[in-house]
Order: C-alpha cells, then sequence, then structure tokens
C-alpha cells in the first residue's frame, strides 16, 4: 500500500512506520484531530477472506475522509492506527476466522492523519457453512469505555515496543 | 394448494384494507390461491412462523434476517426507496437536550417492533444505558407510545421515523427527538417460503412489473409504495449480518 501524503493530512503532524501482519509496511502520518462519531450512524464495511474491502456504506465513506474507489480493493488495515497494538487486531483474525463474532474498541486512521473513534462488531460471513468473508459494523462508543480501552492499549503497545 | 401471506404487525392501521387488495392483485396476477392472515401481534405471527404456516410474508429487517437463516425464505423485493430507521423522543420540555445527557432509571415506552427496539437501544449505547438501566413500558402503537410521553407516563419513547412523522404537527410541537438513525441499509422485504421457491423467480417479476399497469399502480399508491425493486442474496445477508451485529 502507498504511504500516507503529506499534501492530504489537515495540520501538523508524526510520522510512523507501520509493518502489518502480511509482512508489508507503510508510512503514516498522525495528528492529533478528532472527527467526532455522529449520532445514529453505522459504518459498515465488508471484506474478504484476506481482510480486502469489497463493500463500503456512505458513512465509513464520510468517516475515514477516503472514496468509495479508494477504499474497495484495499486491506482494512487502511485504517490501522499507530496506537492499536497488533495484539489486539491479532485477537480479533483468530476470533472471526474461528467462526466468531468479535467485538472491541478501535482507534481508526483517517486519510488526513486524524483519527475517529468507535464500537466494532466484527463477523464472519457464512455461505453453506463456510466463511466466505466478514462483515465489520461500527457504532459510537461510550467515551467512558473508550478511555478505558485507549488506556489499555497504550499499555499493550509499550510491552509489544519493550518485547 | 392455498398458501399464506402475512404481513409484519408494525404496519400502519390505515393499511389494513391496502393489503387484503395487495393480496387480490396478486392472486390474479400469480395464478396462486393466497389466504392473508393479518396477526394481531409479533408473537402470534412467531408461533405460525415456527409452524411452517406462513408461504409469504412482508416482513420487517429483524424477522427477515430470521426467517432467511432459520426458516430457508428467500427475499425478492422491498419498497423503493425506503429504509427503516428510528428515532428516540423525548417531551419538548424534557431536562436532557442528547443521549449523552441520559441517566440510568429512566421510562422508556416502546412499541413491539424488534427491529426499531434494536436500533433505538443501539442509539443509547454511547449514554450507557441498556435494558437494565430502563423501566420499558410496552405499547401496541405508536400514536400510544406518544400519548405516553405527553402525559408524563415515561421519559423517553422508541419510534419508527414513519410513524413519528405520521403524527399530528400538534402532537410533534410537544416533543423532541433526542437521535435519529441514519443507516439505510436496513429494510422491509417481501419475502417467500420454501413451499414456494419454484416460483420465487416468477413472483419477483410479478412484483418488480407491478408499477407498469393502472391496477398494480393503484395497489402500490394504497400501500404508499412508489414501486418495488429486487433484494439480491447479497443484499439480504448484508442486512441479516447488521442485525446480528447490534443485537
Amino acid at each position: 500500500m502507498e504511504d500516507m501524503k503529506p499534501e492530504y493530512i489537515v495540520g501538523e503532524y508524526r510520522e510512523y512506520t507501520l509493518t502489518y501482519y502480511d509482512g508489508t509496511s507503510r508510512k503514516v502520518l498522525v495528528t492529533d484531530i478528532e472527527t467526532p462519531y455522529p449520532d445514529g450512524k453505522l459504518i459498515v464495511s465488508t471484506t474478504d477472506l484476506q481482510g480486502v474491502i469489497t463493500h463500503a456504506n456512505q458513512a465509513f465513506v464520510d468517516m475515514s475522509g477516503y472514496s468509495r474507489e479508494e477504499l474497495i480493493g484495499q486491506p482494512h488495515y487502511i485504517l490501522r492506527h499507530p496506537d492499536m497494538p497488533k495484539a489486539a487486531f491479532q485477537q480479533m483474525w483468530e476470533t472471526i476466522q474461528a467462526g466468531k463474532t468479535w467485538r472491541g474498541y478501535v482507534k481508526n486512521l483517517r486519510k488526513d492523519g486524524g483519527y475517529y473513534l468507535v464500537y466494532a462488531t466484527v463477523m464472519p460471513n457464512f455461505r453453506d457453512g463456510k466463511i466466505v468473508g466478514y462483515t465489520s459494523v461500527r457504532r459510537k462508543p461510550s467515551r467512558r469505555k473508550m478511555e478505558a480501552a485507549l488506556a489499555e492499549y497504550a499499555k499493550m503497545r509499550a510491552q509489544e515496543e519493550g518485547a | 394448494m392455498t398458501y399464506q401471506m402475512t404481513v409484519s404487525p408494525d404496519f400502519p392501521p390505515q393499511q389494513v384494507a391496502a393489503w387484503y387488495i395487495f393480496n387480490t392483485w396478486l392472486q390474479k396476477a400469480s395464478g396462486l390461491s393466497v389466504h392473508l392472515e393479518m396477526y394481531p401481534d409479533f408473537s402470534t405471527q412467531r408461533a405460525a412462523i415456527q409452524e411452517d404456516k406462513v408461504d409469504l410474508i412482508y416482513a420487517n429487517p429483524y424477522d427477515a434476517a430470521m426467517l432467511v437463516r432459520e426458516k430457508g425464505f428467500v427475499a425478492l423485493a422491498r419498497p423503493r426507496g425506503k429504509a427503516d430507521e428510528a428515532v428516540i423522543v423525548a417531551r419538548g420540555d424534557a431536562p436532557f437536550a442528547n443521549v449523552e445527557d441520559l441517566q440510568p432509571g429512566l421510562r422508556l415506552v416502546a412499541t413491539v417492533d424488534p427491529a426499531i427496539y434494536l436500533l433505538g437501544m443501539m442509539m443509547l449505547e454511547p449514554a450507557e444505558i441498556d435494558e437494565d438501566h430502563l423501566r420499558v413500558i410496552r405499547v401496541e402503537s405508536y400514536p400510544a407510545a406518544a400519548k405516553r410521553l405527553l402525559r408524563g407516563e415515561a421519559d423517553l419513547a422508541f419510534f419508527a421515523k414513519e410513524a413519528y412523522e405520521n403524527l399530528s404537527s400538534l402532537t410533534r410541537e410537544q416533543l423532541k427527538v433526542l437521535v435519529d438513525s441514519q443507516i439505510g441499509d436496513l429494510f422491509h422485504a417481501f419475502l417467500v417460503g420454501p413451499r414456494l421457491h419454484d416460483r420465487a423467480e416468477a413472483l419477483r417479476t410479478l412484483l418488480l412489473d407491478m408499477e407498469n399497469t393502472p391496477k398494480g399502480r393503484d395497489v402500490l399508491d394504497n400501500l404508499g409504495f412508489g414501486g418495488w425493486e429486487p433484494v439480491s442474496l447479497e443484499e439480504a445477508e448484508f442486512m441479516i449480518n447488521l442485525i446480528e451485529a447490534l443485537k
């Protein structure tokens, strides 16, 4: 995946290099600007078995800052924020690949370097008893629970970086 | 053989006659013998579904998910441009302006409409309010929910957006919307059961063509539908996943 481009970033940014589970890496540019999650909306996307986005609804487009064309065909980790620990996603993948539903709080990275906070439900899609892809539904999180999750993630990341 | 059709009990009362007219049209157009059974509530309708009595149904998204997953129903079509959305409403003079101002212990009035209830509870999550933090009062209809609010017998109400908009302007002036859903991917749909699988495509074609004949258009007007649009297997699966995620 392409590195994030400074011309799309709004405000002062920091630079990180993220390495994903498939061994690829990408330079991401991050600001501290939050886009508040709108009331009453759901962000919905589907992916194939490899986590490549196959469907994105309008709320996903609006909140991520990417166009639908930019999202479809990209790995879902295009939204990965450097504040999220790898272990959280590893656990998510283990859960959904086992055919179960995963729920958790996630900080997502926008195209403009800002972020948005969600409560996510990710579930496998079955067809004739086989997993054919995954659906992710994100909704507005409770502020208190989100902050508790972010504190936990910060600890997990410190451990990951120290390891 | 006579097939049984039914309609999700969340329909507005003024549409009862329109569904009987629809059934007359359907029988003529398809050559099938169809008996329309209007169940008074969700529990008797669910019992009939469990006993495999129902062959055709205009179902809300919650029940459509169950019918496809558990009962082998196929979604044929949905009313064009109509999506199921929920609103959370309070009295105009209530001391809160949005969901995050809400505190546990409130009295919630809701109908038994399962999709609207699910959406309503989802919209209360940011305030960390769930069923354990509410006293839920069940009523039969949305006008009854509005009455409870106006009389001060409840603090909040869940409405189907369409039902809220159908309240009189006098009633709405005394209420306020705290939050409304903007999901767009949940909808009522017309489904057929396993005994009609071999006729599913023919029935879908009839529904889609309905707006092209004067008689069909009249029937649609009575139902308040502009026409039907097809529901693909992917769309149905997508809606089912959404409902599952919200449960």
